[in-house]
């Protein structure tokens, strides 16, 4: 582990290695002081603070805070929107020795309430008048809480809590108390270790409790100092900070790779500026969700439908030969030199403009994770010229496993096993990883430490998946969801379902296959997509029932069907995992009834309970099956549904490469 | 939410720690008739330092005609006005804003072409001391002035919360952020006292409570008197010191919210008895 250390920042001269992040910092503010580390925009006007302003920020705060008797180990409580205020903070604990946990700024208070008890904490620093009576509502239920520090003081004069204090006064004392015992500060740095715990985060726990994953300063930096070499980050790049604070990511890329690369971290105005601001600042080292890929993508198609005609013509000639040869072009594949002309002229006419629209003109880098991402999205974006990529990884993993080199872009895959870091597969296809980014413990859960590490050493993901020929890494689905087919091949639900999805016209999909012969799915229209087209060609239908038992709709599912077998065929490890039966399920799946939970995802087994009769009409091969459900509307009232539902049958592929032995 | 912990916080000072002052207007036995129809008859009342003061009735009651005689756009033929303790003769709208009284519009009356930020700009105008030829050339004073002003519009728009909607042009946005806006304008003179028409009406109750919040803002922050025209008895019970209750151009209640609620004649007027 010891080679990684120091090598985001070399050159330290006689000093310790940097294997700390106050280290780090410190370094910055003596070799690059006056370049700036992080800009906010506050009064409509990006204010910038160089890396000598930021260590003296974090020095007041982290005086501060010893002065009201924070202590090594203290948990330290961070609550609100991405504020250059609440990184310092993070970076002002992490100087005391101390574990700053970050909270979720949405949260209500009473799901702060968990977190608070089981970290123990004692001091907190939030980012407003919002955050504080949050605090507060909940303040009895967590007797330790002594202090609640506040950075905005906005409507806060008349509160005369006597737990409460502004950031600004605690900087004051802090920036006196430094001045006065100079080597105070430094001592409490100097004490830091490479293995000491930098930060807390908690999982979501979509499973269980929420769990506080411990990460050391070696984790982060590790992880940091591999996705920086691996695509060769500099102190130039500009990153802009606004995804949650407590989601590892951000993390990740605005805290550990800021601290270790040097490069400048843009906090927008507000969450609703988000958009406005990414255009001013053109970071050069983006990341987002699928979801925030998609929203943009629909704005740029709406207001190309209200351009005007001769717009329209350009934009969609080009957009033809982008999806053509872009995406070649941008992996420095062989293209023909007229298309490569044809895509020089659409760079000048429409990608270049598109991209400056978008924020993303300067973009070398952008990353997405966290979700699927639909191959149309991806290509889109790819095509146009932005060189998004993939990556995967958990909290408990600093959220790096694995990243999509630069020119070996697969859509379905998540790259290769990054710098540093061991991949391989379990019996049962689950992933495990091994590396310097492991998470040290789950805080006060020895239990759950012992289960997700094994003996060898190997974090146990939960994922299965597994390498493809060329060595890149395909999540399918969580371990536990895979099955075997009768035939023994493997069976993912969820990443049949998910190709499913990636279909405008289809809203969910349940599979079933586990110990059957072959592969049936229930299907849900989605009903604005499919009504819309059905609208088009003037079909007349009362409702989503209607919709769902029409011909013509179940040939617009068929389809969709088939392209996915289509595409599951030549893959050695799916082809048998066909869709050979569907049906076009009566109501649609609802968390009211539930089957699906409150984040929308299908409950399979509740599913395959209540609908058993035709799950058994699908694999006895029936052609229709009737069938009688309880609905629960919006007020809470009850009511029934009843339908004979048409069951058909999809075309499958023979696999191209050699099938298992069946 | 916010309201309630408010008044939790200092229950000892009205609403939070402003000090209720002195009378700062003072209207004696005011009549105002527009020919043979009488708008206002007899009517007196006054306004303290820092306060919120709501004038509420029914339809047809007169309290426009009452906020227009405040502001000086109609003239009383009876009556006197006292404004910090200064008698008002002849008086016309644009000396009332000299005064330091802004107000905003029951029918919204921002520029629908012009993005947020401008119109706020505008609500600078008296405050702007270069002359045209100066601002037309761009030279000199000019420049320092316009970024003084552009500096408190960007502390308008960060009070009002409508950041991302700044380069909008205001005829593009949703109701209730255009009320925002005009709010904005108004706060953009840096009043004294601020007279609102209505500003809740046509909302949706999220939007009023936001509305709610920001007029507590800006009472408790800059201190700014209000004068408030509204239909939603909770808002005005909730939010004011004091209200006075008109019916047919006439006086009818006035006092705190507790004892105007119980008056036997506001109850009459709101009920709709014969008269």
């Amino acid at each position: 582990m010891s080679d990684i250390h120091g090598q985001g920042a070399e050159g330290a001269g006689s000093q310790r290695p940097l294997d700390t992040f106050p280290r780090l910092l410190m370094h910055h503010a003596a070799v690059r002081p006056q370049r700036p580390a992080m800009r906010e925009k506050e009064f409509g006007i990006w204010q910038t603070y160089t890396w000598a302003q930021v260590a003296e920020n974090v020095r007041a705060i982290a005086c501060g805070l010893a002065q009201l008797g924070f202590r090594r180990g203290d948990r330290l409580a961070i609550v609100g929107d991405n504020r250059p205020r609440l990184y310092w903070s993070v970076a002002a604990c992490q100087c005391l020795g101390g574990i700053p946990v970050m909270m979720y700024q949405d949260a209500v208070a009473q799901e702060m309430v968990y977190v608070l008890q089981d970290a123990e904490i004692k001091f907190a620093i939030v980012e407003d008048q919002e955050q504080v009576d949050k605090l507060l509502e909940i303040a009895g239920e967590a007797p330790l809480l002594e202090h609640v520090v506040y950075d905005d003081p906005r409507g806060m004069r008349h509160y005369t809590q006597s737990l409460l204090m502004g950031l600004d006064e605690l900087q004051e004392a802090g920036r006196i108390h430094d001045r006065n015992q100079s080597d105070f500060l430094d001592r409490e740095i100097a004490k830091g270790a490479s293995d000491d715990i930098s930060v807390m985060l908690y999982t979501s726990g979509t499973t269980g409790k929420p769990k506080g994953v411990c990460q050391t300063h070696g984790a982060f930096i590790a992880a940091a100092t591999g996705a920086i070499q691996f695509d060769k980050l500099t102190e130039q790049e500009d990153i802009l900070s606004y995804l949650p604070m407590a989601w590892v990511g951000d993390h990740l890329f605005s805290f550990a790779q800021a601290m270790v690369a040097g490069f400048t971290i843009n906090c927008p105005e507000s969450a609703e500026t988000v958009m406005i601001d990414l255009r001013e600042i053109g970071p050069t080292y983006y990341f987002a969700p699928p979801r925030v890929f998609e929203n943009l993508l629909t704005q740029v198609m709406i207001r190309m439908e209200d351009a005007g005609s001769l717009k329209r013509r350009i934009f969609h000639h080009f957009m033809d030969v982008a999806r053509r040869c872009g995406a070649d072009i941008l992996d420095g594949k062989p293209v023909s030199g007229g298309d490569r002309f044809q895509y020089w002229l659409g760079k000048l006419l429409v990608y270049g403009p598109l991209k400056n629209v978008l924020g993303m003109s300067r973009i070398r880098v952008a990353y997405t994770a966290g979700a699927a991402i639909g191959p149309d999205l991806f290509r889109f974006y790819r095509s146009i010229g932005i060189n998004l990529k993939q990556l995967y990884g958990q909290t408990e993993t600093c959220a790096y496993v694995c990243l999509q080199p630069d020119g070996q872009i697969k859509l379905d895959s998540v790259g290769k096993p990054a710098p540093f870091v061991e991949v391989k597969l379990a019996d049962n296809g689950e992933i495990l990883v091994k590396g310097p980014m492991l998470l040290k413990a789950y805080y006060k859960r020895p239990d759950a430490t012992a289960e997700s590490i094994n003996a060898e050493g190997y974090f146990m993901t939960g994922d299965a998946g597994f390498f493809d020929e060329d060595g890149h890494l395909k999540i399918i689905d969580r371990a536990k969801d895979v099955g075997k087919l009768a035939d023994g091949s493997m069976f993912a639900p969820n990443y049949i379902e998910n190709k499913l999805k990636f279909f405008q016209h289809i809203k969910e999909a349940v599979t079933f296959g586990a110990g059957k012969d072959f592969i049936t799915a229930f299907i849900n229209l989605d009903l604005e997509a499919v009504g819309n087209w059905a609208e088009r060609r003037g079909m007349p239908y009362s409702g989503y029932t209607d919709l769902a038992s029409q011909a013509a709709v179940y040939e617009l599912i068929r389809d969709c069907v088939e392209k996915v077998n289509a595409d599951l065929a030549p893959d050695p490890n799916m082809s048998g995992s066909q869709i050979k039966r569907f049906l076009i399920l009566h109501k649609e799946l609802d968390a009211d009834d539930g089957e699906l939970t409150r984040t929308r995802k299908v409950r399979r087994n509740f599913i395959a309970e209540k609908y058993a009769v035709l799950i058994e009409a699908l694999f006895a091969g029936r052609q229709s099956q009737y069938i009688e459900t309880q609905v629960t509307y919006e007020d809470g009232r009850t009511g029934k549904v009843a339908a004979d539902l048409r069951i058909e049958e999809a075309k499958t592929f023979a696999p191209q490469a050699a099938r298992k032995a069946a | 939410m916010k309201m309630n912990d408010m008044a939790a916080a200092g229950p000892a000072v009205a609403a939070g720690g402003r000090q209720i002052g002195e009378v700062v207007l003072d209207l004696q036995n005011i009549s105002l008739r527009f020919g043979g129809v009488k708008a206002l008859t007899d009517i007196s009342f006054d306004v303290r330092e820092h306060e919120i003061r709501s004038i509420i009735g029914p339809n047809g009651a007169g309290k426009s005609s009452m906020l227009n005689v405040i502001n000086g756009v109609y003239h009383p033929q009876e009556g006197r006005i006292l404004f910090r303790g200064e008698e008002r003769r002849r008086m016309e709208p644009h000396m009332a804003a000299t005064q330091g009284i802004a107000r905003t519009f029951q029918n919204i009356a921002l520029f629908k072409g012009m993005s947020v930020l401008d119109n706020i700009m505008t609500g600078r105008n008296l405050k702007m001391k270069c002359n045209l030829l100066q601002m037309a050339l761009y030279w000199g004073a000019v420049q320092k002035e316009e970024i003084a002003h552009r500096e408190k519009v960007e502390e308008i728009i960060d009070f009002l919360e409508i950041q991302s909607v700044r380069r909008t042009p205001v005829g593009q946005l949703p109701y209730g952020l255009q009320k925002r806006v005009e709010l904005g304008r108004a706060l953009a003179a840096e009043p004294t006292m601020l007279l609102l028409d209505e500003p809740m009406a046509g909302m949706n109750v999220e939007e009023k409570q936001d509305m709610c919040r920001f007029i507590l803002d800006v009472n408790d922050q800059f201190g700014t008197t209000i004068v408030l025209i509204e239909h939603d008895m909770g808002v005005v019970m909730d939010i004011s010191d004091r209200v006075v209750v008109l019916d047919y151009g006439k006086k009818i209640g006035d006092g705190a919210p507790d004892e105007v609620r119980n008056n036997e004649d506001v109850i009459r007027a709101y009920l709709g008895t014969s008269h």
